[in-house]
């Protein structure tokens, strides 16, 4: 082999490495190759014309370079071809920017009402402790609502001044159910027992609208009827399902009370959520917040709707199912409930 | 019930002492564990040692200052003070309280030395108010004056000051023991406990508690040698009425004012306080529970009282002057008892007064009464409640007997009476009444106490606890229970428990067992753990209603819940035609009838919500509506067949609705259907149709039924744009979806058996018809789906084209067929031949061409 070829070569390589690895475009990669090594006029093909000429021996020897230098500049043309079309892709994705705190608000999800929220989660610790959902009509007989839950002729519940009455029927005797105990009673005429049910729904009173007051608004009942139901029961279960709803450490506590449809009766109440039982203003300074009614079923409801109250007994409980969504949520005025407003509706 | 804390102490030795916030703080818990409700915890005497008499000696305008001026007063100290004061009721020589710098006034009010106006203020001239010893806030106490009466701002049972008064006096030694510092507790007694609604009662249960005696007044009354019965007569001729009458005679008796400590503890516990006579009466009641009458035994015709049942129409003109109509139902009951207001009158029959519940004008006592007959009655609590709620009228006796009074203590409050007047008199420094000796009695119905067997293992088992016999006496025997082992000991725990006169509401042996557990303490009672043996879980409806609350609120529409309670117009203004469920006795016309659609009110939440520029929102609800039975008053197609969930013969049709209200940007008819779809597919509805309808409210043209299996589900469309306007809603159009959820959770689904999933690949044929107008396009899309047969995976509709290119009353729409075999690839004829069966079907069925 020459010394010229070699240093030749020598140059070739050089040149044509640097001219590749220099391309600055796809094009000009395609071009400047063409110029080193593809094309036949190319001094690489000049000089793979030449080996023809050149004495066997050497021949060999010079092919196996040339080729073996062909080989390293398409490494390096295919390297920088690489870099150039990763440099285009991010050059043409660049301009494909999207600044994404600039794009339109589209529709939301709309937001389950308080009510709902509060409802399904009472329901859903309730279902846990095995008790069943039970429902009842809005209207109802003042049967159901009043006598059958021992509540006498006089009683002042049963007051036009207390309770609204519908057009129906025999006068005086269909009314909106100012509570959702008319539904242990529909419960207990089904005649299936044990019974084991909390009753949802909405109630109706004569109160003007306030702060404080609807007169629409949501009550939970419930219902435990089995043999040989203790007062012990109803004081655990109270304690059981609110500290399920208010988080393990909130305490209870029962006292003496007057419901016609329960006897012993009790209201009850729970360590204030806000400060813990120490007082504070949602407990007017008490550290107790009186959550509802709770009471062993009097025997007279039992007599009513046909079950021995003999061998069976069983307790009864109820409290507001929106006095516990504004507790948890600060509110104080209820009628932002009746507003239906999207700025309080999709807050929560 | 407000209790002052030192009566209290007068009935059981209680060392609870007013000063000690921690002590006063304990009993009011006690009371609240006993059920007796503290809703209120009120000190009254403080700062009365720190004030002091003073005599005004000077008055003296401020400069630039028309409210205030200078006062100067003499209290008692070697150098006159110099006050600036606001009040204008009082004189020089007046004798006012004054609090010097470093008094601390009730609340806590500490007096400092101020400057007002360039004038040093040192202390503070007070009102009655500001004292707490009246109500008075309209000027200085003014307790005594040189010349003349004095005004009229002396608090009851306050003595006046004369002239020779030392200043400097504190205020509380000038008034005495009856103003010593005090606390006022106020119980809320539930409707049960009448006998709580007096102090001894009260005293009663907290002495039991504490483990003290009870000490009932025990009054001592001296009687004159004449029998009451020479001076007067009563009779019972209403045994339904009223059970027993007693009387008392008083003879000479002088019209004075109550002692001081009589007539601070009347004001102390509400009531004001008026003369010995009338202070007696209401005294009594507050301590023992018994409303009494005093009347002039002189203006009374006959001397007697007749107790007899008013007639039909009978009138009388109440102490308050308003006449009264007796012998009329009561509203809101079907009951009408003739003859069941108790009316007490003369011995000559004219009414004198309603039965427990209100004296007549007639008969209000004068000062001028010399001679008295006091009237002592049980009245039955269930003809007392009717009586008071059909006249209206509630008083503090009507309260107490128609929930029961003591029946076994009527002596003891006319003895009670009798004694306070004599005191009266005594202190006042008169000749006290002579007491004509003996009761006239009346009595027409003896009083048998009740006795209930009563199961000591039965009252344990109900509290979750172990109640031995003899500890059943113990607990219920200090609150005037008997309780006795009629067999003797050891038969089974049976015992016999009598009931006290003054407890009617223990009735049975479950009303004995909550007086054990009250006097156990409900929070000393065990506590246990019940669990269900049931599984529980949520019903069919009740998991439908929370998905399709998700479902909806996915589409972007918020949960509304609005009011049932509406008004009939906003009903029909929102397409409601239902017969409306009217209420008998509504609070406003606006809010006379329930709601018989969603519709309305939703409505009404959008019109908020715009109010606020909100206009553009998604609003749903579910709840009852309500409607009489039958058919609709007008023509509106929503008394379809059908759309009634169950009739009961005993209340109104309830049914609860869905409803989804679209008003957001570009909603109409299309959005609804599009919910629609989303709520169809997601709950895997299957059969479904629409069916062209029209509907109260509704867009005569864009209004369809929703129908699923052959039932009417409910209704889809836009509303008429006149609904809009009426509501003053800006939207151009809006869309409604409106379900039966009960008829919905009936509704066919797609079998739960999976369909399996070709892994060939599949053929689209697209095809658009010029179809007709009158030509529904589900009809083409069902004509479609039958002729393309079992290979057919979908039929979708892509395109709908109205314009120049096809005939005019036409439209053309273009579906694509998606055909797909499970067990190989069809064939390029196999699909052209569905194609041209496809092609044919609609050709033939339909006023159709194929679109070329």
């Amino acid at each position: 082999m020459t010394t010229a070829s070699a240093e030749e070569m020598a140059q070739l390589e050089a040149d044509a490495t640097a001219a590749l690895a220099g391309a600055g475009d796809i094009a000009q990669l395609d071009e400047r190759e063409r110029v080193a090594f593809r094309s036949k006029r190319s001094r690489f093909a000049e000089m793979y014309q030449k080996l023809g000429s050149t004495p066997p021996d050497e021949r060999r020897v010079l092919g196996r370079l040339l080729n073996e230098l062909r080989g390293r500049l398409e490494v390096v043309a295919n390297a920088r071809r690489a870099e150039l079309v990763a440099a285009a892709r991010i050059e043409r994705l660049a301009a494909d920017r999207l600044d994404l705190t600039e794009v339109l608000p589209g529709r939301l999800q709309g937001h389950l009402n308080l009510v709902t929220q509060t409802r399904e989660a009472l329901e859903d610790v309730f279902v846990g402790m095995g008790y069943e959902i039970a429902e009842g009509p809005e209207v109802e007989t003042g049967w159901r609502n009043f006598g059958a839950l021992n509540i006498g002729e006089d009683h002042p519940a049963r007051s036009p001044l207390d309770t609204f009455y519908v057009d129906f029927g025999e006068p005086w005797s269909v009314l909106l159910r100012p509570h959702t105990s008319p539904v242990q009673i529909r419960l207990l005429e089904r005649g299936v027992l044990p019974i084991y049910a909390v009753a949802p729904g909405r109630t109706y009173r004569k109160d003007t609208p306030d702060s404080t007051h609807l007169p629409v608004f949501h009550q939970i009942e419930g219902l435990v009827v089995d043999r040989g139901v203790t007062f012990a029961d109803l004081k655990g279960t109270i304690d059981t399902f609110v500290r399920a709803v208010f988080g393990d450490g909130t305490r209870t506590r029962l006292r003496p009370a007057y419901f016609p449809f329960t006897e012993p009766s009790a209201e009850f109440e729970m360590s204030c959520v806000i400060c813990g039982g120490d007082g504070c203003r949602t407990c007017s300074g008490v550290g107790w917040i009186e959550l509802g009614g709770c009471g062993m079923v009097h025997p007279a409801v039992f007599e009513a709707t046909g079950v021995d109250p003999e061998e069976w007994t069983g307790f009864a409980f109820g409290f507001g199912i929106d006095r516990i969504a504004f507790m948890r949520h600060g509110i104080s005025d209820l009628r932002v409930m009746i507003e239906n407003d999207v700025r309080f509706l999709a807050q929560f | 019930m407000r209790v002052p804390l030192s009566w209290l102490r007068e009935l059981t030795p209680l060392e609870t002492r007013p000063t000690d916030r921690g002590e006063v703080a304990a009993l009011a818990a006690d009371l609240d564990a006993l059920g007796l409700v503290v809703e209120g915890v009120e000190k009254v005497g403080e700062g009365l040692r720190d004030v002091v008499l003073a005599r005004v000696l000077e008055i003296a305008a401020i400069a630039k200052a028309d409210k205030i001026r200078r006062v100067v007063v003499d209290a008692g100290g070697p150098e006159p003070v110099e006050v600036v004061c606001g009040a204008w009721n009082f004189e020089v020589g007046d004798i006012v309280p004054f609090a010097p710098i470093g008094a601390v006034l009730p609340g806590e009010f500490r007096i400092e030395q101020r400057r007002m106006r360039g004038v040093v203020s040192n202390g503070m001239l007070c009102s009655g108010r500001e004292l707490r010893l009246s109500e008075d806030q309209g000027g200085i106490l003014v307790l005594g004056r040189d010349v003349g009466p004095v005004g009229p701002s002396v608090p009851e049972g306050v003595k006046r000051v004369d002239a020779g008064l030392e200043l400097g006096l504190p205020l509380a030694d000038y008034l005495g023991a009856a103003f010593e510092p005090d606390v006022v507790f106020d119980l809320a007694i539930e409707g049960n406990r009448p006998d709580c609604l007096c102090i001894a009662g009260i005293a009663r249960d907290i002495a039991a508690l504490v483990g003290l005696p009870l000490q009932l007044p025990e009054p001592v009354v001296e009687e004159g040698p004449e029998p009451a019965s020479r001076y007067a007569s009563v009779e019972v001729l209403a045994p339904q009425l009223c059970h027993r009458l007693i009387g008392k005679v008083l003879l000479g008796v002088s019209s004075v004012a109550s002692p001081a400590l009589i007539a601070r503890r009347l004001t102390l516990a509400g009531m004001r306080p008026i003369d010995s006579i009338v202070d007696a009466s209401n005294y009594v009641m507050l301590e023992l529970g018994q409303p009494t009458h005093p009347y002039d035994l002189d203006r009374l015709a006959g001397h007697g009282l007749r107790v007899r049942s008013a007639r039909p129409g009978e009138e009388i003109v109440t102490l308050d002057g308003v006449t009264r109509v007796l012998g009329r139902p009561p509203v809101g009951s079907r009951d009408s008892i003739p003859g069941s207001d108790c009316l007490i009158c003369d011995a000559e029959d004219r009414p004198v007064g309603i039965g427990g519940i209100m004296g007549g004008q007639s008969s209000e006592i004068s000062t001028e009464a010399s001679r008295v007959l006091l009237e002592v009655g049980y009245f039955v609590p269930l003809a007392i409640a009717r009586t008071a709620r059909i006249v209206g009228l509630r008083s503090e006796a009507s309260v107490r007997f128609e929930r029961g009074v003591d029946r076994e203590g009527m002596e003891r409050a006319a003895l009670r009476f009798c004694e306070l007047v004599v005191d009266a008199a005594r202190a006042a420094g008169v000749a006290p009444p002579v007491i004509a000796s003996g009761l006239i009695d009346a009595e027409s119905v003896a009083y048998v106490p009740l006795r209930i067997p009563v199961r000591a293992g039965r009252v344990g088992a109900l509290l979750g606890t172990k109640i031995q016999d003899a500890e059943l006496g113990r607990l219920l025997d200090p609150l005037g229970f008997v309780t006795r082992s009629p067999a003797g000991p050891g038969t089974g725990g049976l015992l016999e428990v009598e009931v006290p006169s003054f407890r009617p509401d223990v009735r049975r042996e479950v009303d004995v067992t909550e007086e054990v557990a009250r006097r156990i303490g409900y929070q000393q009672l065990p506590t246990s753990q019940r669990r269900s043996p049931y599984v529980g879980r949520l019903t069919d409806v009740q998991i439908l209603r929370r998905r399709l609350k998700r479902i909806l609120a996915g589409l972007g529409a918020h949960e509304a819940w609005t009011t049932s309670i509406v008004d009939p117009r906003d009903q029909l203004r929102g397409g409601v035609t239902v017969r409306l469920v009217a209420l008998l006795n509504p609070m406003v016309a606006e809010e006379s009838v329930l709601r018989g659609g969603l519709l309305p009110g939703l409505l009404g939440a959008a019109r908020h919500n715009l109010s606020h520029r909100h206009p553009w929102l998604r609003l749903f609800e579910i709840g009852d509506v309500f409607a009489l039975p039958g058919v609709a008053t007008e023509g509106g197609s929503d008394s379809a067949p059908g759309l009634t969930r169950e009739v009961s013969l005993e209340l109104p049709e309830e049914r609860e609705l869905v409803g989804l209200l679209l008003t957001d940007l570009d909603d109409d008819a299309g959005a609804a259907l599009n919910a629609w779809r989303v709520v169809a597919d997601a709950l895997r509805l299957e059969d479904v149709e629409l069916r062209p309808a029209s509907h109260e409210g509704m867009h005569p043209a864009r209004t369809a039924e929703v129908v699923a299996g052959g039932t009417v589900l409910g209704v889809v469309g836009e509303l008429d744009p006149e609904t809009l306007q009426e509501y003053g809603l800006v939207q151009p159009r809006a869309g409604w979806l409106e379900l039966d959820l009960h008829k919905l959770a009936a509704a066919p689904l797609r079998p739960l058996a999976a369909r399996p999933v070709s892994r060939f690949p599949s053929s689209d044929v697209d095809l658009a018809f010029v179809v007709d107008d009158s030509v529904p396009a589900a009809a083409i899309e069902v004509a479609l789906g039958r002729a393309a047969g079992e290979l057919c995976e979908s039929v979708e509709l892509f395109d709908v084209y109205r314009g120049a290119a096809v005939r005019e009353g036409s439209r053309s729409l273009a579906y694509r067929l998606r055909f797909c075999a499970l067990d190989r690839t069809l064939t390029d004829g196999e699909v052209a031949g569905l194609r041209s069966q496809c092609i044919a079907a609609v050709e033939t069925k339909h006023r159709a061409t194929l679109r070329s």
